[in-house]
């Protein structure tokens, strides 16, 4: 798993890259909160388009990131997760909560 | 339904064991020759699972859990992950979506993906004395890919 972030303009965007599963998920957590609170951001978006892998502890990283945000009265999204992600997304409804956009071609399943 | 080929694993509850569950399903998977997604499905149910098994089973101590995976005749793969835990008090209330036991880096959302992505799902579990997640799937035969 591996973590980068770039910020411009009171926008915040983290790239995640890899496996994103339980083993992984309570560092992903602290390191997205870190980010946030470093940055203090209006936006912050979650880019999935590097992870191989996710299952619902990618769910619980977005709703903690979410709350967060929300906390801070700023906004989240879920950018380019790859199919299998979008999968997990799509069957836990998280796209209800936190708005997900698609580059993937076909879109959603 | 009739077997086919199997393999058994066992290993200790340990995380980064996660990662080589879920390798290992898609691995023994493979002879059935499913499509990208249906191997994105196997791996997300196994890894439900065996997080499941890690996180509840044994919260506080490194126990065992055994994962079997079956071909069974039909093209129809047959999931198994047991562990000799805790068990869970109310199977029925741990199924509903959002409902979990565990911290900030659980969802609830486990079973509720475990369901989606297979066929068949069916939980059979006692207090103090573990659970067994037993997952089918029939993978679709590709006819002319061959």
């Amino acid at each position: 798993m591996t973590i980068s972030s770039s910020c411009s303009a009171g926008r915040l965007t983290v790239y995640l890259s890899g496996e994103l599963d339980h083993h992984e998920a309570r560092y992903t957590v602290e390191a997205i909160e870190e980010l946030i609170e470093e940055y203090l951001p209006r936006d912050c978006v979650l880019d999935l388009s590097g992870l191989s892998f996710m299952d619902s502890s990618g769910i619980a990283v977005i709703v903690r990131a979410m709350e967060r945000m929300r906390a801070l009265r700023g906004r989240i999204s879920v950018e380019n997760p790859p199919r299998q992600a979008l999968r997990v997304i799509d069957a836990a409804g998280i796209d209800r909560l936190v708005p997900v956009s698609s580059g993937q071609a076909g879109g959603l399943l | 339904m009739k077997e086919q080929n199997y393999i058994k694993l066992e290993f200790p509850s340990r995380s980064c064991n996660e990662a080589f569950a879920r390798a290992a399903a898609a691995a023994f998977a493979a002879q059935l020759d499913p499509s990208m997604e249906e191997l994105g499905d196997i791996r997300t149910a196994v890894s439900e699972a065996v997080t499941n098994a890690i996180v509840h089973a044994y919260p506080d101590t490194i126990g065992r859990i055994s994962m079997r995976l079956r071909i069974l005749e039909g093209q129809t793969l047959e999931i198994s992950v047991r562990d000799w835990g805790c068990g869970i008090e109310n199977v029925e209330q741990a199924r509903k979506p959002l409902y979990t036991t565990g911290g900030h880096e659980r969802s609830g959302m486990g079973f509720t993906i475990m369901e989606s992505f297979m066929d068949k799902l069916r939980v059979r579990s006692a207090p103090g004395r573990g659970t067994t997640v037993v997952m089918r799937r029939a993978i679709c035969p590709r006819i002319g890919l061959k």
